[in-house]
């Protein structure tokens, strides 16, 4: 880890934790509405993997948002869209499950588990056929795994010989289920080893996360094959705001928040002499400010006319 | 020219001007295609632009929808539309979705070709036929092929269209061998007049199309009146105009599907019909679809189960006699 990385890091996780408190807040009164899964805890993991992976395609669940900001898509575009706005980067249609955004190469923001991994195979074909790859990646949680699409991608992907990073984020929890108790695996990796080079990563550690995709990277761009990352992660908040969350141990909630993402990276950074206290104060303000701002603009934002119910459902109208 | 050969020159035509049209399902390559409608193409443009998949049909579309948002203009062919359903949650949640969900941002550029209905003795889990879910999912065009004009026309259009389409063929018109000659400015989703008549308006599509001609020979003979057939070329976008325009002159009118009556997409016509043309109306519609039972294995059954063209004939015989004709 280097300096400018650290420095990188620090600002996006928070800057993703600051949007999702945020984001709670404004859903309890009632800004927000239908599902709004928080991914409070997993920074590590999300920043991580979008930071480690550079450009190229990227898909994604629901739990989208932190993606989407380490992706640097600006936080105004993406609270507007949870206020359902017609500013939103999915001009309200979508809302926090469903970010969208090509000119990120940020391809959703898809809430049927697993069911987008085929498209990012699919992708990835393309794009070796056009000769034109920087690779792909499909992030999805540890719930997907028992899919058919997650078994049917795995294959085709090493039948295609394409260039794709699958990216498990294990959180333990398929909603409120246990992975343990429905999963032949603890281990989610060992279910892809038999097709492509798997790996397990502490996921609390950005830094961890950061270098393995980043490896990661290198062998898909250069063999032009798949690769798989599981990262162990965790996170504080229920499922969902709809979800009581009671299925978990105060006590083993707690076991995670000692081992936080941003609190890791802070006490080695610090300690290491890459973050100063002064950038950290710094970066705290400075998402504060952006936070504020991001909300305001959320507000003051227009609701999309009647008319856009029936834009946008073809291209050719 | 045969059915078949005409989707296969839509293909084959397009293919060769754009490289970007690649072409994936079960068997379509090396094999030929199980209805032969590919053959030939794997020889000719390669294992990279036709492209033999395993027997997932889940990944054949969720797969040619990632080829779509990467660059590609993807062909799917489905081997039969009974395994679309396995594929029914790719199709509704996420080919016809995305589009809308992303705020108009992505654009797939997919047609998943299937033939469907009744073939010989393939029992009921080879036999259905689905239009009716399809043409009901906002976000899909359905289009459908029932010659040789419509397979190449239609499907050149549907391969150049940005938006997903379904597009259906019948099973038993692969072999058919149809008149062919060339159109200019054909569009697909402007329905077409097969036949004038005066007394009766009859739509229809795909093979129950031809067994409705045939029918409509032995009604005019015996009724004494004559029928105009109008074949439904694009169930979405489902324009009626030349049927309201037709059904204002007929005041008659009777629709034929091969699906299974109760739900079936002959509702949604008369249904529209009906909120567009029904002052003009001399007495109720007529539909004609199969029986509200899975399709059986023996033959006997098999037949009864569906429209032919003696009970097509005979039911509007009947219907007619009992309301004025």
């Amino acid at each position: 880890m280097n300096k400018s990385l650290a420095e990188k890091f620090y600002y996006y996780m928070k800057l993703g934790r600051e949007f999702e408190l945020r984001a709670k807040e404004e859903y309890m009164k009632g800004n927000i509405g239908g599902f709004l899964h928080l991914a409070i805890g997993e920074e590590g993991t999300h920043v991580g993997a979008i930071l480690g992976f550079g450009n190229g395609e990227f898909f994604v669940h629901y739990r989208d948002h932190v993606y989407a900001i380490a992706r640097g898509i600006p936080t105004k575009f993406l609270m507007a869209e949870l206020f359902g706005k017609i500013t939103g980067i999915s001009k309200g249609k979508g809302g926090s499950m469903h970010f969208y955004s090509s000119s990120f190469n940020f391809y959703g923001g898809n809430a049927i588990v697993g069911a987008h991994i085929p498209h990012a195979v699919g992708l990835a074909y393309a794009k070796k056929y056009l000769g034109k790859s920087d690779g792909v990646m499909v992030a999805f949680g540890d719930g997907a795994t028992n899919s058919g699409n997650f078994y049917e991608s795995l294959n085709l992907a090493a039948v295609y010989q394409v260039p794709l990073l699958f990216f498990c984020e294990n959180n333990n929890y398929a909603i409120g289920t246990r992975i343990d108790r429905v999963s032949a695996f603890k281990d989610l990796y060992k279910k892809a080893k038999d097709y492509m080079p798997a790996v397990q990563v502490d996921g609390m550690d950005v830094f961890e996360v950061y270098k393995a995709v980043s490896l990661a990277k290198e062998y898909i761009q250069q063999e032009g094959k798949p690769y798989f990352i599981e990262a162990l992660t965790y996170r504080y908040e229920p499922h969902s705001m709809s979800d009581s969350g009671d299925y978990r141990s105060a006590r083993e909630l707690k076991l995670a928040q000692e081992r936080d993402p941003i609190d890791n990276l802070l006490k080695k950074a610090l300690k290491e002499g890459l973050l100063t206290k002064e950038f950290v104060e710094e970066v705290d303000k400075k998402v504060e400010m952006e936070i504020e701002e991001a909300v305001e603009f959320a507000i003051n934002s227009k609701e999309p006319d009647l008319e856009e119910l029936y834009k946008d459902i073809f291209c050719e109208d | 020219m045969l059915y078949r050969d005409a989707l296969k020159k839509a293909m084959d035509d397009l293919m060769e001007i754009d490289d970007t049209i690649v072409l994936l399902g079960e068997d379509i390559g090396f094999y030929g295609g199980n209805y032969r409608v590919t053959d030939g193409l794997f020889a000719k443009y390669g294992e990279k632009r036709v492209i033999d998949t395993p027997i997932a049909e889940n990944s054949i579309v969720g797969n040619a929808i990632g080829m779509a948002l990467g660059g590609l203009r993807p062909i799917a062919e489905i081997m039969t539309s009974n395994f679309s359903l396995l594929a029914y949650d790719q199709i509704v949640n996420h080919l016809a979705k995305i589009r809308y969900m992303s705020g108009g941002d992505l654009c797939i550029p997919l047609t998943i070709r299937m033939p469907q209905g009744v073939a010989k003795q393939l029992a009921a889990q080879h036999s259905q036929s689905f239009e009716r879910i399809f043409a009901s999912i906002p976000g899909l065009k359905v289009f459908t092929a029932s010659d040789s004009i419509t397979a190449y026309y239609g499907l050149k259009q549907a391969i150049l269209s940005d938006d997903p389409v379904i597009f259906l063929e019948h099973i038993l018109l692969y072999s058919q061998d149809f008149p062919f000659y060339e159109i200019d400015n054909f569009d697909i989703t402007k329905q077409r007049v097969i036949k004038n008549g005066e007394n009766i308006t009859l739509v229809s599509y795909l093979k129950m199309l031809h067994d409705s001609l045939q029918a409509v020979k032995e009604v005019e003979k015996v009724l004494g009146i004559t029928v105009e057939v109008i074949e439904l070329t694009s169930l979405s976008p489902l324009n009626l105009d030349l049927v309201y325009e037709s059904v204002k002159k007929t005041k008659r009118l009777v629709v034929v599907s091969e699906e299974p009556k109760t739900g079936s997409f002959t509702s949604e016509i008369i249904t529209k019909v009906m909120e567009n043309c029904f002052y003009y109306l001399d007495g109720p519609p007529l539909r004609i679809t199969a029986e509200d039972t899975p399709i059986s294995y023996n033959r006997n059954l098999e037949l009864f189960s569906i429209p032919t063209p003696d009970k097509i004939a005979t039911k509007i015989i009947n219907w007619g006699r009992e309301h004025g004709l």
